[in-house]
């Protein structure tokens, strides 16, 4: 299955990633409009220093912590990609303390999100790939 | 003393509607140009650092930056330009002498844009490159003049080593030192890909890079610089630098600063020491000198590699490549006025050499003349900027061309002529690791054969248009050439005639 | 082919389900749940009340489950458990077959004998769905309500109905909240965010005597209520297994692949004993988290596959009105602790031996998850600068290479 890989040697920490993504998940068709003045809830957030930097997102793990600890039943997997309902979601937050990756956090209503591959808005491919400009994130089978 | 406040060369021009303030641009300025203001809450800029590179701009995922020249203007004056006055400025400030980056940028007349190529019509059918085979392979170093035979009658077939290149093009010599690691490891990778060579420069070669060795040139120059028998060994060829294009006549000079770590290493000199190439190689004072050192590489690497001569193109080029093609060299490369370099005093830039394509012209005929052109390979370069310039210069009779300015502007190079101060925000002319990790080999080679292929594709269709299916009935072929807007000296001089003669 | 029986119908159950189905998919299952509802979310029924989610959107598995993993569902009490004739009998002396059992009942309220406590009218329990249904239909805008115990479910069921009473007292005979897994500090940050919210606490305090509307504490103060909240503490459910005679401790005893003492029964979930693995002791982890992965390492052994779990900690992420806290593993009293501390947050990791052995987060508990997994994985954190970890977890604490197949390998 395709997944969103890091490699963290080309990393420049622009942080373009977290943009496209809170973009990309915003449901508007206009960058500026989308993000102009407000807070971004990104799916995929930059880590490091001293010239180290990488990105973290969801790594859809064959054996996910986050699933089996949903209080809510909120988390499935389906066809190797691991989804959070957000209507079952009640924003218990027990995903961001059980996954390893830190890759979930609260979204701007509370409800805990994290990256579903651009399966479900309209990037159709996962937006931080496809916006990086250094082939630091990539989207491939490995 | 107080310096004379200079305006800065650029505005950033932000649209405040589009700014999302998201700080990519801020994060990416080497120069530091941009900032954000926590108490504004908004993007603001130091125009004053700003060089124009258009890193900010091509990564502002909101298009909201564009760099404009600044339009504060001392008194229209025909003689004395802006920036002839901000020279004297600037060296009135510092007492310095002023350097440059990258080829001369004078309006000097561009000869490849003053020369059209001819294209088969009727009585001389074009070829379809689409349909039908089209070659264009060649081969780089001495030919035999005859037919030789042996004691049976036996055809002689063993010639002098020659350098195969899928398309007459090559990458030119650029130290890695001067660019980086990052951008050697594209270069290297891409000509392996595309069948072609690059030019170590006189950097020497990064161990990481020897596996590159049958598409690399090594270069030998005045500082002599990571010469060893292993780096001519790895080689395909062996290039002796004695002028460069951009700065005929003087050395060159990396500042200790530079020379850290692998670079050391490679150099073969200790961390922190200035890496000085002499103006001339020290044991360089005529041609019979040359052909010494010519033959000791040849001896070194047992006659199996063609030895380049690389000189810079100056007035009585023809003469010295005459003597050049007597000394033993299987190729020589010459480098206009207009090729680029990572630093070179402004003076010599813009003032010294002249334009290749007249060289080019005069070196051929004269080789011709002299009854020795077959004693050598041309290979030109110094601002070939297209297929059509390749095309051009193959048929005024080069064998293949150098290029660099434009490998770098595949790489990502914004032609923002600061590689001296070595803040290059796209990974190139840098040595700073986090900036050097700006350019991705993954990425800076496949853009290297993306264009590349292009230029092939196109060489073909210009080839196909003239009815010619191979690039060596090309070479030398300056009846497909005709010039527009030349005296006719310059006529005479690329043995050209005038469109519609 | 075998017959499955599970007993319970809560989050272990689904665990052992979707367990046993993982390994086998033609055996028959049948599951005896004592509720009268589909298997539905328990800990949700605070914000069932709060009105963040409804009946359709609590349940823990889609509607169809049953039917799409092939499971007879039957409701009812099971009230015998013969290991013998490998029956169990339910209390309407339903009869039911089976090869191998895994027991998940759960856990119940524990509810101490008050005097007086039945002239109180309104007294509720706050453990199920029913419970809070029937606590829902006693709420009004006026309502006085006085919750005994100041832990997990008495605090998020005081949240729960926080909008839709008059007020709200929470006593406790701890001197402090959430006292199972908060020191004082920690726990008065939170208290003082509650009581912001309106919530009245009287702790070191508890209800000793009820007299209708009136509830006399230790201390001999009264307070007056209309609705009581009952939420002193629970019990393991552990009755069945020690009539098949199972070995139970506070929980029914199990081992790393959930089978108890008697061949062919399994226990999960809140009824058993796990094995916490940050104390290295064997206890009760009665947590969501670690009953799902029961329960399905149940359901897997149960099925012919191979499944154990040695790497089970207490942890808990709980929130009110928008405090979050988290907290995972051990406090050592020999440990080492990093605290980083504001006016509303506080951060705290507990390091003994060079790994992180429990961590204390409030306030921002974003990527809380990396300190969870250093506590769950012993991680050695003694090359990591800790007065940076600290204050933001991060995986900038792992080497490259570690990272590079973190992030850039499957998992």
């Amino acid at each position: 299955m395709k997944r969103v890989y890091v490699n963290e040697e080309w990393c420049l920490g622009c942080h373009l990633c977290e943009y496209n993504c809170a973009y990309a998940n915003s449901g508007i068709d206009d960058m500026v409009k989308a993000l102009k003045g407000r807070q971004i809830f990104p799916r995929v957030h930059i880590e490091g220093n001293d010239g180290i930097n990488y990105a973290v997102s969801c790594r859809h793990c064959k054996d996910p912590l986050c699933v089996k600890s949903c209080i809510a039943g909120a988390i499935s997997i389906n066809d190797g990609v691991i989804r959070i309902d957000k209507n079952k979601c009640v924003g218990c937050l027990t995903c961001v303390l059980v996954c390893p990756y830190g890759a979930v956090a609260a979204g701007p209503t509370g409800v805990a999100q994290k990256c579903e591959l651009c399966l479900s808005n309209s990037c159709g491919e996962p937006a931080c790939a496809k916006g990086c400009p250094n082939n630091a994130i990539v989207f491939e089978e490995r | 003393m107080q310096e004379h406040y200079i305006y800065p060369e650029f505005e950033v021009m932000r649209n405040k509607d589009r700014c999302i303030a998201c700080r990519v641009c801020e994060r990416q300025c080497a120069n530091e140009v941009h900032r954000f203001d926590t108490e504004l809450g908004v993007m603001i800029a130091d125009e004053a650092r700003c060089v124009n590179c258009q890193r900010c701009v091509s990564l502002c995922p909101t298009h909201a930056l564009k760099i404009v020249k600044s339009d504060c203007r001392l008194r229209e004056n025909a003689n004395w330009s802006d920036s002839t006055i901000k020279e004297i400025y600037k060296q009135a400030n510092s007492g310095g002498v002023l350097l440059s980056s990258m080829g001369n940028p004078k309006p000097f007349p561009v000869y490849w844009d003053k020369i059209l190529i001819n294209a088969s019509q009727v009585t001389n059918p074009p070829i379809d490159p689409l349909r039908e085979p089209m070659e264009t392979k060649v081969f780089l170093g001495k030919k035999p003049d005859d037919i030789r035979r042996d004691e049976n009658g036996e055809l002689i077939t063993e010639i002098s080593p020659q350098l195969e290149l899928s398309m007459p093009v090559m990458f030119s010599a650029m130290s890695y030192g001067s660019i980086s690691y990052n951008a050697h490891a594209s270069l290297a990778r891409a000509a392996t890909e595309l069948g072609i060579c690059y030019n170590t420069g006189e950097g020497g070669l990064h161990e990481d890079f020897y596996v590159y060795g049958p598409n690399t040139v090594v270069q030998v120059a005045s500082g002599r610089f990571g010469v060893h028998k292993n780096y001519l060994e790895a080689a395909a060829a062996v290039e002796i630098k004695m002028g460069q294009g951009a700065k005929p006549g003087i050395g060159g000079h990396l500042p200790g600063t530079k020379i850290v770590g692998d670079i050391s290493r490679t150099r073969m000199i200790p961390e922190g020491s200035d890496a000085i190439s002499p103006a001339p190689h020290h044991d360089i004072y005529s041609i019979e000198d040359l052909r010494q050192l010519v033959f000791s590489l040849k001896e070194a690497t047992e006659y199996k590699k063609p030895i380049i001569v690389k000189v810079a193109a100056v007035h009585n080029i023809a003469a010295i490549a005459s003597g050049i093609a007597r000394s033993g060299a299987d190729i020589i490369a010459i480098d206009g006025f207009r090729g680029g370099t990572g630093a070179a005093p402004t003076r010599i830039r813009d003032n010294v050499g002249i334009p290749i394509e007249l060289a080019l012209a005069s070196v051929d005929q004269r080789l011709r003349d002299e009854g020795i052109r077959n004693n050598v390979s041309l290979v030109v370069g110094g601002s070939v900027r297209s297929a059509a310039d390749v095309v051009k210069a193959i048929a005024l009779g080069a064998d293949a061309v150098y290029v660099a300015t434009a490998a770098l502007l595949a790489m990502g190079c914004h032609l923002c002529r600061t590689c001296q101060s070595g803040k290059c925000n796209w990974g190139i002319a840098t040595q700073r690791p986090d900036l050097v990790k700006r350019l991705n080999p993954d990425i800076g080679s496949q853009r290297l054969v993306n264009l590349m292929n292009a230029w092939r594709h196109e060489i073909k269709e210009l080839m196909g248009g003239m009815g010619i299916n191979s690039i060596e009935s090309l070479r030398g072929n300056r009846l497909m050439l005709r010039g527009v807007g030349l005296t006719a000296k310059e006529l005479e001089i690329l043995g050209i005639s005038h469109a519609g003669e | 082919m075998s017959d499955y029986l599970i007993i319970g119908n809560g989050t272990a159950a689904v665990g052992c389900i979707e367990g046993i189905r993982s390994v086998d998919n033609e055996s028959s299952i049948t599951v005896v749940s004592a509720e009268n509802h589909h298997v539905y979310s328990r800990p949700l029924i605070s914000y069932y009340l709060e009105g963040k989610t409804d009946l359709e959107r609590m349940l823990y598995r889609p509607a169809d489950f049953y039917e799409k993993n092939n499971v007879r569902l039957i409701y009812g009490k099971a009230a015998k458990l013969d290991i013998r004739k490998r029956t169990v009998t339910l209390a309407d002396k339903h009869k039911q077959a089976f090869d191998k059992v895994c027991i998940c009942t759960g856990s119940s309220p524990f509810v101490p004998q008050f005097e007086g406590l039945d002239t109180v009218k309104k007294r509720f329990t706050f453990m199920t769905l029913d419970d809070s249904l029937a606590l829902e239909k006693a709420l009004t805008k006026d309502s006085r309500v006085l919750i005994v115990g100041a832990g997990l479910i008495g605090l998020k069921c005081a949240e729960g109905i926080a909008e839709r009473v008059g007020s709200i007292t929470v006593c406790d005979l701890a001197d402090r909240v959430l006292s199972s897994i908060l020191d004082s500090e920690c726990a008065a940050v939170m208290q003082s965010h509650l009581e912001k919210h309106g919530i009245r606490f009287m702790l070191g305090d508890t209800a000793v005597r009820f007299d209708k509307n009136t509830a006399v504490m230790k201390s001999g103060a009264k307070v007056g209520f209309d609705i009581l909240v009952l939420a002193v503490g629970v019990r393991a459910e552990t009755s069945l297994a020690a009539q098949a005679g199972c070995e139970v401790d506070r929980g029914i005893v199990i081992d790393s692949e959930m089978q108890t003492t008697v061949a062919d029964v399994y226990a999960a979930g809140d009824c058993s004993e796990g094995f916490d693995s940050s104390t290295g002791t064997q206890r009760v982890l009665a947590i969501l988290p670690n009953a799902y992965m029961q329960g399905r390492c149940a359901g897997v052994n149960m099925a012919g596959g191979s499944s154990s779990l040695s790497d089970l900690i207490p942890m808990n992420s709980i929130g009110f009105f928008g405090l979050h806290c988290a907290t995972a593993g051990a406090y050592p009293e020999d440990a080492q602790v990093y605290e980083e501390k504001s006016a509303d947050s506080i951060r705290r990791l507990y390091v003994r031996n060079d790994k992180l052995a429990g961590f204390i987060v409030i306030g921002d508990v974003s990527r809380a998850g990396i300190y969870t997994s250093l506590v769950r994985e012993k991680t050695s954190v003694e090359d990591v600068d800790l007065n940076e970890l600290k204050k933001e977890p991060s995986l900038a604490i792992f080497s490259s290479e570690v990272r590079r197949k973190k992030l850039g390998g499957v998992v």
